[in-house]
């Protein structure tokens, strides 16, 4: 031990010896010393000795880059271990390195370089007298302007040095003397990246500076930032603008006072107003907004600053909104207002006895009044969002300003014309229920019940298109202020016995029925989050409208017609949604309760649970019944297609064999459709294993023996598309089996068509069944992997295929890519693309349509891979842009437009005919087309021109 | 033509440093008529209208509609006859660069309309001070072909009409 020690010591002296030698021996000398520098065993001082050694003898600069990297290596590798050492050097370390990293070149040794400046500052090495020197030696960079070149094997980004210097420089504060000047001569530079990295830094640099050093700097520093927000093009500028002022007065909020101090975040912020209130005043000119964005920078730093800001803008612009009378200018004092109103809201809470904005209630509130009741719809949507803000106020409202802003919201939601300020006045409806109840129980329920009832009186004298309107109004607005439990108990009851009355009332139309299905799913959305509502909620509404759809369906002659109304195909899809969506969030105890009830209604026809129960037949829908009972299999998929995973299903096998028998042995093919739905729904969530194995065998017999042929052959084709689905969706291993049924059925005579559209149902996502919501058991990557597995078969099929079919794996084809995130088609591109190509002459509509939707961001993302084609794309997309079709002239344009993404040199040849042959779309018949055309030309217009 | 304005406002102090901003209309609700592929839907003011509006000012971040520079009620076309007259209205009196903004909807219009179209594009009457020499410089086509051969110009007016960033 004692030997090596020896060992070492020696050859560190040798080396120290060595750098006076020969300056072709210095690398070989530095490398030595490297490897010693990273040894273990080196005694105490050597460390010191060699770096004296180095900083005296070697003059780092003239090495090469590869020398100088060593050097800096030997500084850092001492600096990790041998901190204690170092620092004994005191200054003189400091001033040595400042020596060695003087006039360094590479952005590779920079990166180290910066590294260990920033860690001299941030370990607290002594930097003496030599702290502006330091600074010098670093900040001669700024603001980085590095290029990497073509291909460099080292990666190096410009970002990469701008953040690693930035760090140096804003991590003391011993440089504000001279880093802020130097900032304050960038901002104010010409060029658009200095102003940026300038105003970052400066950003940056608040998070460690104090008030001492910003002192004498805040002036111009306004100046500037005030001048970059007010007159800057480039929103980048402008928001990081905005970012350093908001560091800036955070930086002085955060500063302790002294007693005698001058408070300058209050003169700052005095002298922010006092440039930016005259602008407030004037609603129409351009500067209003930068100033008030400016403001609400500055006011969002802290809790005083923003008391600060308020206190003088908020009477400012509650002045401003009453001088002036124009609705755009009120807007925009509202919206301006609305602003602080925000940030008042968020650092108004901390630990203050008085509620804050209480002193500006009452004129807030005679505002945001005036604001609603104003004829201007952008003056209401804003006054709306500042009703919001107000009310999420805690304790700031009281209940008779809520009941005039009820009042408010109640007339908007039903006399206003302006669909958009009726959509705003339910949303705020329903933010503001949740937070006050009991309010809108006493006040505007009763309203809306009221309002639902006098619809019938007027029902006897003749109704217009507006009383229906007004009635479908209300339907939302109950639907929309249903945000609490308590609510849901009131408007629930209503809306079902408002539904038991309009289907059997004599004018009945199934638009009507609709939309109170669709209020009742609004209901159970919101239901969903609370356990308890959502019970109460499927408990109530479940039970009620299998009730009214069973009695729907029986057969009985003295049911007026309207009571079918509810058989219908619209109605029953409107009523699937609400039943899904009141069951997917129950939990496993109370489904399955519910599950016992339901499924032995629809196998052995017991409707004791229903809430009304005395009907005059049996309602056996899988037995030989009625078609109109078979047509509530809906329904029951519905249910249980979107109970929880883990809830077990009473009499599941018996289930699942009426389900197949009914999906193809029934000539409706609406209930054979629900039927394989409702199967493919359960096969989907079922566990793996012996009964999964069994049910699928069953369907695959049965799908076989339908599709021989016979009447059932589009039966068992969508079986077929439904199992295959939800195998698809859960990776099952049967799948690619399946999948390749399907394929075969591609070139079927009469089932082709159908086929190639099923590629389509494969990769959507259904609304009412096999969906996520619903607990199915999908696999986030099944589209991609569908894509690897089918598309190879697509391809060889379609080269394959009798000329007749080939548009049917066209179509199959063009389904599938339209679904994949365009990521994943990127490789595989130069395969297909040739497919494509030739399917832009395919003469099926459709197949042009999907096939433009498919290249259009292709040419966006892949421009190098698409320009080898530009020849064919340019000629092919010409002449679809002249296609009966308005939607395939429309595509085609938009990719003649996406075509000037391509590098300009392959583009330019073709300019001219481009922009002559655009000539004639400009005058095509169809607005639309006119527009993309105009677009288009005018983008082609620009190529290899001036200013583009 | 407009040489002495080229270079002007493009760095340097601008001549009208907050001027009076208007609301953009939205954009144009399509119509069940306009998603027929049947129904012809003829060329009329708000589609001309629709054409200039977006058009950049060369000073400020700005569009020619937000500063009220184009209003639709001054856009008149004539589809059967081929017509379409346009006036615009500079911010100040003064502004030097009335003769490029009238240059850029000029252009716009030629790049975005059938060619059976006759285009004028004029200022309000009244609005400017040299509002007849500029009319006579946008009226005669020679001029305005000549001053795209400027590619200074050329590019200036392609700023203008480039679809804002």
């Amino acid at each position: 031990m004692l030997a090596l020690l020896c060992t070492v010591v020696h050859l560190t002296l040798f080396y120290e010896n060595q750098l006076k030698d020969h300056h072709l021996v210095i690398p070989s000398v530095l490398q030595g010393l490297r490897a010693l520098s990273m040894s273990d065993v080196l005694p105490p001082g050597l460390a010191v000795s060699v770096l004296k050694a180095i900083f005296q003898e070697v003059h780092v600069q003239s090495l090469t880059q590869m020398d100088r990297h060593t050097v800096y290596s030997i500084i850092t590798n001492f600096m990790r271990t041998r901190e204690e050492e170092l620092k004994s050097l005191g200054a003189d370390f400091t001033f040595g390195f400042i020596q060695v990293m003087d006039g360094e070149k590479d952005p590779r040794n920079l990166l180290v370089a910066f590294r260990i400046v920033y860690d001299l500052i941030s370990k607290d090495y002594s930097l003496g007298p030599f702290v502006e020197e330091l600074f010098e030696v670093t900040s001669c960079y700024f603001p980085v302007d590095f290029t990497p070149p073509p291909n460099d094997p080292h990666g190096i980004q410009r970002e990469d040095l701008i953040l690693s210097l930035r760090a140096v420089l804003a991590s003391t504060p011993r440089f504000a003397e001279f880093l802020l000047p130097l900032l304050l001569e960038k901002v104010d530079s010409e060029m658009l990246s200095a102003k940026l990295d300038s105003l970052q830094t400066l950003n940056a640099c608040c998070a460690v500076y104090g008030q001492k050093e910003l002192k004498d700097y805040l002036p111009s520093l306004w100046t500037s930032i005030r001048r970059e927000v007010f007159q800057t093009s480039s929103e980048r500028v402008e928001a990081e603008g905005l970012a350093a002022l908001h560091s800036l007065s955070a930086c002085l909020s955060r500063s302790v006072l002294e007693a005698d101090a001058e408070d300058l975040l209050d003169s700052f912020l005095s002298s922010i107003l006092e440039d930016c209130r005259h602008h407030l005043c004037e609603p129409d000119m351009k500067l209003v907004w930068p100033s008030a964005k400016l403001l609400q920078a500055a006011a969002g730093a802290s809790a005083r600053a923003c008391d600060r800001v308020t206190s003088t803008v908020i009477p400012l612009l509650l002045e401003q909104f009453n001088r002036h009378s124009q609705s755009s200018q009120r807007r925009t004092i509202l919206e301006m207002l609305l602003g602080f109103l925000k940030l008042q809201q968020k650092w108004g809470n901390e630990d203050k006895d008085e509620i804050p904005l209480s002193s500006f209630k009452t004129p807030l509130c005679s505002l945001v009044s005036l604001a609603l009741a104003d004829p201007s719809t952008q003056l209401q949507l804003v006054g709306i969002r500042a009703l919001t803000v107000l009310g999420a106020q805690p304790g700031l409202l009281s209940t008779q300003d809520l009941e005039l802003a009820i009042d408010h919201l109640y007339r908007l939601s039903f006399l206003e014309e302006e669909s958009q300020s009726c959509l705003a006045a339910m949303e705020a409806s329903g933010t503001l229920a949740t937070l006050y109840p009991t309010v809108f129980i006493s006040h505007l329920v009763p309203r809306l019940a009221e309002e639902l009832h006098t619809g019938d009186t007027e029902l006897a004298s003749g109704e217009g298109p507006s009383y229906q309107a007004r009635r479908l109004r209300c339907l939302q607005a109950l639907s929309a202020v249903s945000t609490h439990a308590s609510i849901v108990r009131e408007t629930l009851p209503m809306l079902l016995q408002y539904l038991r009355h309009v289907h059997r009332g004599k004018n009945a139309n199934s638009n009507e029925v609709i939309a109170v299905c669709r209020s009742l799913h609004l209901v159970a959305g919101q239901c969903q989050q609370e356990p308890e509502s959502c019970w109460y909620f499927h408990q109530t509404a479940v039970p009620c409208l299998l009730a009214l759809a069973v009695q729907a369906s029986m057969p009985d002659k003295d049911l007026p017609n309207p009571g079918k109304l509810l058989l219908e195909e619209e109605v029953l899809a409107a009523m699937v949604s609400v039943i899904s969506t009141a069951s997917t969030h129950l939990s496993p105890e109370l489904a399955a309760q519910s599950v016992a009830l339901v499924v032995p209604l629809f196998l052995d026809g017991d409707v004791s649970f229903l809430s009304e129960n005395s009907f005059p037949s049996k309602f056996l829908p899988f037995q030989n019944s009625s078609s109109e009972q078979k047509r509530l299999v809906a329904l029951l998929m519905a249910f249980v297609c979107s109970l929880p995973k883990n809830v077990e299903i009473p009499q599941l096998d018996r289930l699942m064999q009426e389900l197949l028998t009914l999906s193809c042995h029934h000539d409706r093919l609406f209930s054979c459709t629900a039927a394989a739905k409702c199967f493919a729904g359960l096969l989907n969530k079922h566990p793996a294993g012996q009964q999964l194995d069994e049910f699928l065998q069953k369907a695959m017999e049965k799908v076989e023996t339908g599709l021989s042929p016979g009447p059932y052959r589009s039966q068992a084709f969508t079986l077929l598309l439904w199992v295959t689905k939800a195998l698809v969706l859960r990776y099952h291993p049967l799948s690619s089996c399946l999948t390749e049924r399907l394929m075969g059925l591609l070139s079927d005579a009469e089932l082709g068509p159908a086929a190639a559209d099923g590629f389509s149902l494969l990769m959507a996502d259904c609304p009412d069944v096999l969906h996520r919501a619903g607990h199915a058991e999908i696999r986030i990557m099944f589209r991609q992997r569908f894509f690897t597995d089918s598309v190879p078969a697509l391809v060889q099929g379609f080269h394959a295929a009798p000329q007749n079919v080939k548009p049917n794996y066209l179509k199959g084809l063009s389904h599938v890519l339209n679904s994949l995130p365009k990521p994943v088609l990127l490789p595989e591109l130069p395969t297909l693309l040739s497919l494509l190509l030739e399917a832009l002459s395919c003469t099926d509509s459709v197949v042009q349509l999907s096939t433009l939707s498919c290249l259009q961001p292709l040419l966006l993302d892949a421009p190098q891979v698409m320009s080898l084609h530009i020849d064919t794309l340019v000629t092919k997309f010409l002449n679809l842009s002249c296609s009966p079709s308005m939607a395939v002239r429309i595509a085609a344009l938009q990719c003649i437009h996406a075509l000037t993404r391509l590098p300009t040199p392959v583009l330019l040849p073709y300019k001219m005919q481009v922009i002559r042959a655009l000539a004639k779309p400009l005058d095509d018949k169809k607005r639309l087309v006119r527009r993309e055309a105009v677009t288009a030309r005018g983008a082609w217009f620009l190529l290899g021109s001036p200013g583009s | 033509m407009v040489g002495a304005s080229s270079g002007a406002g493009l760095g340097g102090l601008l001549e009208n440093a907050n001027p009076l901003i208007y609301q953009r209309s939205g954009e144009r609700p399509i119509t069940a008529g306009e998603e027929d592929d049947q129904v012809p839907d003829s060329i009329d003011d708000r589609e001309i209208f629709d054409l200039i509006r977006s058009i950049n000012d060369p000073e400020h971040p700005l569009t020619l509609e937000e500063l009220n520079v184009v209003e639709q009620v001054r856009v008149k076309v004539n589809d059967k006859e081929s017509t379409v007259a346009v006036e615009f209205t500079p911010t100040i009196p003064h502004c030097s660069m009335a003769t490029l903004i009238g240059l850029s909807i000029k252009v716009k219009l030629i790049r975005s309309l059938p060619e059976r179209f006759k285009m004028d594009v004029h200022i309000t009457p009244g609005t400017h001070a040299s509002e007849h020499a500029v009319n006579k410089q946008l009226a005669d086509k020679e001029r305005v072909a000549a001053a795209l051969e400027n590619s200074h110009l050329l590019e200036v007016v392609n700023q203008c009409l480039s679809a804002r960033s």
